[in-house]
């Protein structure tokens, strides 16, 4: 049995789904210069005309989006049609500069709502499943796409939001949810809780979690699948695209096959802008095929990976892409070397440590310093000094040879390093701050 | 015969070693002996106590305690007792990771605890040159 949602689309032959590309994205071009002066000035400024565009080929014509785009043309500058038919916003959390807000039409919900309901059968689930979404609702757009998507599935869906561990639990061995769906390192948080509380993986009903809006790495993978005793499954997305469900992960777990039929995705030199082929590492960018409340073109995601077009056992003919590598802009320059905090991430957990940790970087007498605070777990503590000392120098061993420099390692006390039940701040980079 | 030690790792900030204290003091313990050793980044509490369940109950949840055997000898409070014993060890060719001093009750008696990495091998040989160690009874029902 295959766990498809819409599978005549999801495992259509690729001509089949370049038809379909080609048909929207002529249409949603002529669209959006129409009803969008933002954008229409910058094809206009490319020397672009809508004619130019007669299929996906012809895609590489137009003019690049970015966050900065969207932070000049805020509020309202890229919305594609009249408010009347806006029927909700959702927004970043807006850590750096103006917040970027996004636009809904009910058109827009009901195919975000079905990519979302892709990721959640893809994952196993069905009108059988109890789906406990701890997302945070609100502006954020991971409890409502999820949330939508369960419904569209039939789930009986708990809208938890994110936060308040004690409760969540209680729900989730109370009423038995059977999928999850929140930020990795909260299913890790409350991974850990559980087995403080005295439960074994074995002690819940779920069976598998579907995780999103930050980084994580394969091992973290393995340690919420061990820890909550689940098939964990990636799902990607950003709030100008829709939201999670831009891309979903099937049972086989190598990648995130992109929902073609509604987002074109290309993977570009970040530097350049020029296109690369298939297999190429570059910055991922996405053209959505048919929004309209807000219809971004080649928006640039700034996140790393590759796109595979290789055939899946699942079934699925939609292009997947990897885990994002790292983002264009959270990759660290130190000391002339590019690093990003995944491989971080990857070498604690090897070493035996948890993925709790802060990079701090800064620059004395222009040199770099790099320096991580990571948590001593229980079986690493000893009263001796010296020990803990060898501990310090090893795991700079490990991560000079992961990365090419040594950080300054300080072992702090558990739990000292605060918890994330949304977004966790893993770098801290104060020579911005200069 | 070793008495138990327990080690604590503190974040090294102002008032973490102080509020650890007083939560083992508020739970009826008697500290024996205490040391702390300290980086920049953290502490290392280590303790001898009248009572170690009932100090590992009162330590908060979060925080890592670990048991470890460790020496402790009665000496005559007087001078060069200690350099005796520590020479003694030397000559045997055992390594002392740390070593603090308490004080006993009764006038006159001073007491060391030793970090070593071979408990039983060290107190053979300060057994065998006449020096007494203390066992966790000892511990239990001195000052009481
Ligand atoms: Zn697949």
């Amino acid at each position: 049995m295959k766990n498809y949602y819409q599978p005549e689309i999801e495992t259509a032959p690729y001509e089949k789904i370049r038809e379909i590309q080609n048909e929207k994205i002529v249409k949603q071009v002529k669209y959006v210069y129409g009803n969008v002066p933002y954008y229409r000035n910058l094809m206009e400024k490319k020397g672009v005309t809508p004619d130019d565009i007669k299929s996906v080929d012809d895609i590489k014509k137009l003019p690049f989006l970015s966050k900065d785009d969207l932070r000049e043309a805020y509020p309202y500058g890229l919305l594609g049609t009249d408010l009347k038919n806006i029927v909700r916003i959702h927004s970043t959390s807006g850590t750096t500069g103006k917040r970027v807000v996004a636009f809904y039409t009910q058109h827009d919900i009901d195919l975000w709502e079905d990519c979302c309901a892709r990721a959640i059968v893809a994952a196993g689930g069905s009108d059988e499943d109890i789906c406990q979404v701890c997302y945070g609702y609100g502006l954020f757009t991971g409890g409502s796409g999820l949330h939508g998507g369960s419904h569209k599935v039939g789930c009986m869906t708990l809208p938890m939001s994110s936060g308040n561990t004690d409760r969540q639990i209680q729900f989730m061995m109370d009423l038995g949810s059977t999928i999850i769906c929140c930020t990795p390192s909260y299913a890790a948080y409350i991974g850990e809780t559980l087995a403080e509380k005295g439960y074994k993986p074995s002690d819940n009903k779920l069976k598998a979690g579907i995780f999103g809006a930050e980084p994580w790495t394969e091992e973290m993978r393995q340690e919420i699948e061990k820890s909550l005793g689940i098939k964990a499954y990636d799902i990607y997305g950003l709030t100008e695209t829709s939201g999670p469900g831009v891309a979903f992960e099937c049972e086989e777990q190598t990648g995130m096959h992109i929902n073609e039929d509604h987002f074109y995705a290309e993977i570009i030199d970040p530097d350049t802008g020029e296109v690369l082929p298939e297999g190429s590492k570059g910055e991922l960018v996405f053209t959505s095929l048919d929004k309209e409340g807000f219809p971004l073109l080649r928006y640039r995601t700034k996140d790393i990976c590759i796109l595979s077009r290789e055939k899946c056992s699942c079934g699925r003919t939609f292009v997947k892409m990897t885990k994002p590598l790292g983002r264009s802009d959270d990759m660290m320059i130190i000391r002339g070397v590019n690093v990003f905090p995944s491989q971080i991430e990857t070498v604690l957990l090897k070493e035996g440590y948890t993925p709790n940790y802060q990079i701090v970087v800064d620059r004395v007498n222009n040199t770099d310093t790099f320096d991580i605070y990571v948590e001593c777990p229980a079986e690493l503590f000893s009263d001796k000094v010296s020990e803990m000392q060898t501990h310090e120098k090893n795991l700079n061993t490990a991560m000079r040879s992961m990365l090419g420099i040594g950080p300054k390692i300080h072992l702090v006390a558990p739990k000292t390093i605060e918890r994330s039940e949304g977004k966790a701040v893993r770098v801290i980079d104060k020579r911005k701050l200069h | 015969m070793a008495i138990t030690q327990l080690s604590a790792f503190l974040e090294n900030t102002p008032g973490t070693l102080c509020e650890t204290i007083s939560a083992i003091t508020d739970a009826g313990v008697n500290i024996r002996a205490l040391s702390v050793a300290d980086t920049k980044d953290f502490g290392i509490l280590r303790i001898i106590v009248s009572d170690i369940e009932k100090t590992k109950a009162a330590i908060n949840n979060d925080t890592v305690v670990k048991e470890t055997p460790v020496i402790a000898v009665k000496m005559n409070d007087e001078a060069g007792a200690l350099n005796s014993v520590l020479r003694v060890l030397r000559t045997a060719g055992i390594n002392i990771e740390y070593v603090y001093a308490f004080t006993g009750a009764v006038h006159g008696n001073a007491y060391v605890v030793l970090r070593v990495d071979d408990v039983e091998q060290a107190e053979k040989i300060l057994s065998e040159n006449g020096i007494n160690t203390l066992g966790d009874s000892d511990i239990a029902s001195f000052l009481n």
